[in-house]
């Protein structure tokens, strides 16, 4: 029986391999899509190197949704790290800091089913990601 | 003082193998050595506790301890079950010290506790180090092992090279896979570089990015980069993320990616011997009869 949570901590580059195992493993077992399993596993390897690249160091929790009507994955990323100032500009296609392509965020939101992110400056950040088994 | 509990603890060795034997069984459980052979078990307890034995005789030489963490390290047992025999020795010899004296105050106590810790604190640091040198050792290997298969890069006939990449990208293997990338269009005087992307698990920005900028690079020295091996579920999260591939020209397949370099470098595949010759050839000759 595969467990209904875990939590991965992220603090070294492997650890994103290691978020990404979890969260396509835990993908397959609940019957996700090949296309939806690459989805997730893309998804949290965005929100893994963000933590790895502005926050250092973060957890990324799993949960399994089975109510009676449908069953999903719950991703829970908090970090506290610098914190966001404006989230409205990060969430903007080809945003970035760091030098990058600044597709990662709006890029999760895209390949998840719901997105919402929480950040105060100097505190840190929390993000939820939903994805439904269709 | 110090001499008086060695010489305690050698005249009486025996029975504190014996209790010392004793307990280790119990701890067969915890230490996560049931698999292993009941004779094999003792009779490594046995070379143990002698290599603890000839320690202390012998004042901290250090030969035999290395011979057996060698030994151990090698059976793959775990490292518990050397801290937690050693933890167990310290115990049954105090207790035993403890139990011969007539007068004992917090003195003696205090000083039995240093002389045992004396002879056993040079074994753990030894065992320790060994144990996690040995790892450390296995780890340095495998990097390098992994830095060998990292970015190969195979010229398949003039001017074209492919690039099969396996596995996880990360920042250190984009680097590598940079450097080999414009190191071999120029050794092997390439046209067209074809990237193989079907072992890569999970394309995310910061791979695209890596991949962009490393075709990006090669168009810079006059070279030309395809990308190949794009399977539709990575195709599709691609598109999802808003990544641009639109400047760096891809195929599904090694195969389409091979034929469209072919034609870019003005050459194409010929069979030497058309099979229609051959049937025509075999009709004159039934002809001829």
């Amino acid at each position: 029986m595969e467990p209904q949570t875990s939590c991965v901590t992220i603090q070294k580059e492997w650890d994103i391999v290691g978020a990404r195992h979890v969260a396509r493993d835990m993908a397959r077992s609940l019957g996700f899509s090949t296309v939806d399993q690459a989805r997730i596993a893309t998804a949290v390897s965005e929100l893994a190197r963000n933590i790895y690249l502005y926050a250092k160091k973060g957890q990324i929790y799993f949960d399994i949704i089975d109510s009676v009507d449908r069953k999903g994955m719950n991703i829970k990323v908090i970090d506290s790290g610098p914190g966001i100032e404006d989230i409205g500009e990060v969430m903007q296609d080809g945003f970035s800091t760091s030098g990058g392509l600044g597709a990662g965020l709006p890029g999760v939101k895209r390949l998840m089913d719901e997105f919402d992110i929480e950040s105060e400056k100097g505190v840190g950040t929390v993000i939820y990601v939903k994805k439904w088994v269709r | 003082m110090n001499s008086k509990f060695e010489g305690i603890v050698l005249e009486n060795s025996e029975k504190i193998v014996e209790m010392w034997l004793e307990e280790i069984g119990t701890l067969r459980k915890e230490n996560r050595t049931e698999s292993i052979s009941i004779d094999l078990y003792e009779s490594t307890n046995r070379e143990f506790v002698d290599v603890i034995f000839t320690s202390i005789k012998s004042h901290g030489s250090t030969n035999a301890v290395e011979e057996f963490s060698e030994k151990i390290i090698n059976l793959g047992w775990p490292l518990s079950y050397i801290t937690d025999g050693l933890q167990v020795f310290r115990r049954v010899t105090i207790d035993f010290i403890l139990r011969q004296s007539e007068r004992v105050d917090t003195e003696y106590i205090s000083n039995v506790l240093s002389s045992v810790d004396e002879w056993v604190e040079p074994i753990i640091r030894i065992l320790v180090n060994d144990y996690s040198g040995n790892w450390e050792h296995i780890v340095s290997l495998q990097r390098v092992a992994l830095q060998e298969l990292s970015a190969p890069l195979i010229p398949v006939i003039d001017g074209i090279t492919i690039m099969p990449l396996v596995g996880t990208v990360d920042t250190d293997r984009a680097k590598l896979i940079m450097e080999s990338l414009l190191q071999g269009v120029i050794t092997h005087n390439s046209e067209v570089v074809l990237i193989d992307i079907t072992g890569v698990p999970v394309v995310d920005t910061m791979v695209a990015h890596h991949l962009i900028q490393a075709a990006e690079a090669v168009r810079l020295i006059g070279a030309k980069c395809i990308l190949v091996g794009i399977r539709p579920e990575i195709a599709q999260t691609i598109v999802n993320l808003g990544i641009n591939l639109t400047d760096f020209p891809t195929k599904s397949t090694l195969k389409k990616g091979f034929l469209t370099a072919l034609e870019i470098t003005n050459r194409k595949v010929v069979n030497v011997k058309s099979s229609e010759n051959d049937i025509e050839k075999l009709i004159e000759s039934i002809q001829g009869e």
